[in-house]
């Protein structure tokens, strides 16, 4: 029997669960046995002019061994010349739009690094980092998208814009004059923090010309090409090394400029270096989420037809482009969600301000499309007085119409969206639902039931054509080794990739060591991000087995003196043999040992022609009470079809804690500043992070839509739960007081948004 | 100044600086990494170990306080290579998926179970407010704990 499908529990648990992961900060490898510690000196301001940096108090400090700056790079390249459109390359120093590794002569966000303590313990850091005296003349702040497109005040002047990327949408209304009904408004996807477990952190050694970095990443391979070209050496003479990652979320695809300091430090210095950035750290200098002002403009018959959608959004940057105009390019991509509208219309302006730079975030655009489409699905039913499914189910892509191209240039693989709306409300309990909501409101309840519903569709592995590499070898004693170039960083890549690779040759599991994120063995590979693992990796290993398999039917076919057609691989037993002659049984060792390399392997890439669009409906019931405005999440059920699964616990995992996430957004969570753009949540104890009795248990309806782009019929799942969950949570919220007359509450939906909502509401009809 | 602490049964003497914390001294001196630091303001729980039985978070206890005291990590949790059974309903209830909130997670269920053995879900979830986790969704690691308050050994 096959193992595909089956719930395997994680091969990677033990290790972790006893002696616990090796993370960057765990390793003991010699190499870092006398490793230096670096703690970089961070802006206390948003934006300031920086006069100059006295280190002379610091230098005098025990343990200290450095206090390094700008200044001191100077055997780093100067910077290329800047279009002003990223073109994907690292940006050492200076130049427009670009981003130093230590700030130059001016500061742009709280937190951005300015100087690099270096001291033989950590506490020695943190006391002389104090001492550094950096001389700042503030300047005027830039907080918020809609202040940054005004270009009042500039962050790079020598731009002449805030606005870095732009693709502006259309005004043409002539598609809204054929409708019924209209509704525009703005919608805030507030800014958030990714919140891995384990912050940033970076060792690094340069030894004999050969730089090794240790770095907590979601890509090694990428990494080392970016060091590379900022450090410039060529790739070989540097090695990346990823240990256990403590969570990844986006906000640790491949490295930033403090692990690039941190690397060229250790090359500066000749002194083996490590770094931990603390949660106060991170939660103002690692890449934060979201941050886009959304205006959405939805028009439809009164027969709930939409007939046409708008969406302009403006992206917050933050300080520095990190990622150039991919957020707002997918979140406009995917704009139309799930729906089959006639006239649809995106576009956006990135534009920078004076805050912690933005980046990927678990579903990195996708999230900010589907919210901004849920909530106009929402308000145009709430307008035409129809109930939110049915609208729904009047506008979905018919089933019959894949692969669908839609108007914003995505090309939809497969989907069965009203099956989903469905199995989800049958789930939920749909109908019973809404009695009781009736119920509460005819009895005037304090505590109103809201039920929220979201369809989606989301796209991963996005970027198809890089592909992923794998390379399997199976060995004289007939175990494998599995070297991939994706990167796990919680995701169970070691116990689903061994599945694949037992799934196809018969070896067992136990018998599989899955290696990645080691550039010295695996020079080549592309990383886990846009829930591309197992669609490309994934296939990658599969497709790796089969060809191991194919050379290994060759020699087994040489050892039995048979034709190769005759001869067969009983995969429940690892055995290969003469078609219905058992006596002929050859293990995967004795095989592997005819070769004359003693070992079997494939080396492959795979790439996919399209990316892959999983699809779902999450229904949402939340409960509020009127007379606070506390929210409370009382039950989420979601349908998430995401092809076919490979094993259903890491899915399952995979959907809660994308769930949760999502739902922290609707409820919880957000990065605030005050009007001088000091952070105000840059600690655990001041940001709502949403934790376990925040939540109920969540309830899974499965679904399976294969896709027919890679071999396995895969889709990614990493991202769908929170794509789906956040605007069913919202929904909810809103439908908990909409008979109260309130059409919508921004993001998160605290207590104090929610009873101001109901009160303004209440004095509007009453006036 | 001098301290001596017990950790998983064993003696440890050090000289450290009298502001040292006890999870740098579980990382930097007993050389037990587990034990990770998540946050800087006993907000996560990341660090939690127990100190004489008692769930405590030791990025807010001294070295110094801990001194003379018994401190047990997940690494002195499993005994004699079986794995204790929060460690075990973890792994059955896919409890866990990076692993850097776990050591303090399941350290919190055992004092949890200790205090009270057979929890409502509800009581779970009040009883690990402290403790975060961002891959989880805490719906795994909530169903770990009713499945180890479920078997029949009591948890130690």
């Amino acid at each position: 029997m096959s193992i595909m499908g089956t719930r395997v529990i994680r091969t990677e648990d033990p290790r972790l669960l006893t002696a616990g992961g090796v993370y960057v900060d765990d390793l003991r490898t010699p190499q870092l046995n006398a490793a230096a510690r670096l703690t970089f000196v961070r802006s206390p301001l948003a934006h300031a002019r920086i006069n100059g940096i006295d280190a002379s108090e610091a230098l005098r400090e025990p343990g200290v061994i450095a206090v390094l700056t700008v200044r001191d790079m100077d055997d780093l390249a100067p910077p290329p010349p800047s279009s002003g459109e990223w073109d994907g390359s690292p940006t050492p120093l200076g130049g427009p739009w670009s981003e130093p590794l230590l700030a130059v002569d001016t500061v742009r966000f709280v937190g951005e690094p300015v100087a690099a303590v270096i001291t033989d313990t950590s506490y020695q850091g943190e006391d002389a980092a104090d001492l550094v005296t950096v001389d700042y003349d503030p300047l005027p702040v830039v907080l918020g998208p809609a202040a940054a497109v005004a270009d009042q005040t500039l962050l790079f002047p020598a731009a002449g814009t805030n606005i870095a990327i732009k693709n502006a949408v259309s005004t043409d209304d002539t598609p809204f004059g054929a409708c019924d009904v209209v509704i525009e408004r703005d919608l805030v996807n507030q800014r958030l923090a990714c919140l891995p477990m384990e912050g940033r952190a970076t060792a690094a050694s340069y030894e004999n010309g050969k730089l090794t970095v240790w770095a907590s990443s979601q890509n090694a391979q990428v990494s080392r090409f970016i060091l590379a070209g900022a450090l410039g050496m060529p790739p070989d003479q540097i090695r990346v090394v990823v240990p256990d990652v403590g969570g990844g979320f986006g906000a640790k695809i491949a490295i930033d400029r403090d692990t690039i300091t941190l690397a060229w430090a250790a090359r500066k210095t000749g002194r083996a270096l490590r770094w931990a950035e603390t949660r106060s750290e991170n939660l103002v200098a690692m890449t934060q989420g979201r941050a886009q002002l959304q205006h959405i403009k939805i028009g439809g018959s009164r027969d709930g037809r939409i007939l046409a959608y708008r969406l302009d959004v403006i992206q917050d940057a933050g300080a520095y482009q990190r990622v150039g105009g991919l957020l707002p390019f997918l979140t406009c991509l995917m704009a139309s969600g799930v729906y089959d509208i006639p006239d649809v219309q995106a576009g956006f302006r990135q534009a920078v301000t004076n805050t912690t730079p933005i980046a990927a975030y678990r579903g990195a655009g996708r999230p900010e499309a589907t919210a901004a489409i849920e909530r106009a699905v929402d308000l145009f039913a709430a307008e035409i007085g129809m109930d939110p499914a049915e609208v729904r189910r009047r506008n979905y892509i018919a089933p019959d119409k894949f692969p669908f191209q839609t108007k914003t240039g995505a090309m939809y693989d497969t989907g069965r969206y009203e099956e989903a709306l469905d199995k989800a409300l049958a789930a939920a309990g749909y109908a019973e639902l809404r009695r009781e909501q009736q119920r509460r409101r005819e009895n005037g309840d304090p505590r109103q039931l809201g039920i929220g519903l979201s369809s989606y569709v989301e796209i991963t592995a996005p970027d198809p054509d890089a592909g992923e590499t794998a390379k399997l070898e199976v060995k004289d004693d007939g175990t494998a080794i599995v070297y991939t170039g994706s990167s796990a960083h919680g995701q169970g890549h070691n116990t689903a990739w061994a599945m694949l690779v037992q799934d196809e040759l018969g070896i067992p599991m136990d018998q599989i060591t899955v290696l990645h994120g080691d550039t010295d063995v695996i020079p080549l590979g592309v990383g886990t991000y846009g829930s591309r693992s197992l669609q490309l990796g994934g296939s990658a290993v599969h497709n790796a087995a089969i060809e191991v398999k194919d050379e290994a039917r060759h020699h087994a076919a040489e050892m039995l003196e048979a034709a190769e057609a005759d001869v067969v691989l009983d995969t429940s037993t690892g055995l290969w043999q003469v078609r219905g002659d058992p006596d002929t049984a050859l293990s995967w060792a004795q095989v592997a040992g005819h070769t004359t390399g003693g070992s079997l392997v494939a080396d492959v890439s795979f790439v996919q022609d399209r990316p892959t669009f999983p699809f779902g409906t999450h229904v949402s019931v939340v409960e509020v009470d009127t007379e606070t405005g506390q929210a409370r999440l009382l039950r989420h059920v979601s349908v998430d079809d995401a092809g076919t699964v490979l094993n259903p616990v890491l899915t399952e995992g995979q959907r809660h804690g994308g769930i949760a996430q999502g739902a922290a957004q609707a409820l919880l969570e957000e990065v605030v500043y005050d009007a001088d753009g000091n952070p105000l949540t840059s600690t655990l104890a001041d940001y709502a992070m949403i934790s376990a009795p925040d939540l109920p248990s969540f309830e899974l309806a499965s679904s399976e839509t294969p896709t027919d782009l890679n071999p396995l019929g895969v889709k990614g799942i990493g991202e769908a739960g929170t794509i789906g969950s956040t605007p069913a949570v919202q929904n909810a919220v809103v439908d908990a007081v909409s008979h109260l007359g309130v059409r919508h509450i921004d993001m998160p939906a605290t207590p104090q948004r929610v009873w101001t909502a109901i009160n303004e509401a209440q004095k509007a009809s009453n006036q | 100044m001098k301290v001596e602490l017990t950790v998983n049964g064993k003696q440890i003497t050090a000289d450290v600086e009298d502001r040292m914390l006890l999870v740098h001294f579980l990382r930097d001196v007993a050389d037990l990494t587990a034990t990770n630091v998540a946050c800087d303001t006993t907000s996560c729980g990341a660090c939690t170990v127990l100190l004489d039985g008692e769930s405590v978070k030791s990025c807010t206890v001294l070295a110094a306080q801990a001194s003379g005291h018994d401190v047990t990590t997940v690494e002195g949790l499993a005994s004699n290579g079986a794995m204790h059974p929060v460690q075990r309903a973890f792994h059955e209830q896919h409890g866990l998926q990076c692993g850097f909130c776990t050591p303090g997670m399941v350290m919190a269920i055992v004092s949890l179970l200790k205090e009270n053995p057979h929890p409502t879900e509800e009581q779970v979830r009040t009883g690990l407010e402290g403790n975060l986790c961002r891959c989880t969704g805490y719906h795994n690691i909530v169903r770990a704990a009713l499945a180890a308050a479920e078997t029949a050994e009591v948890p130690s």
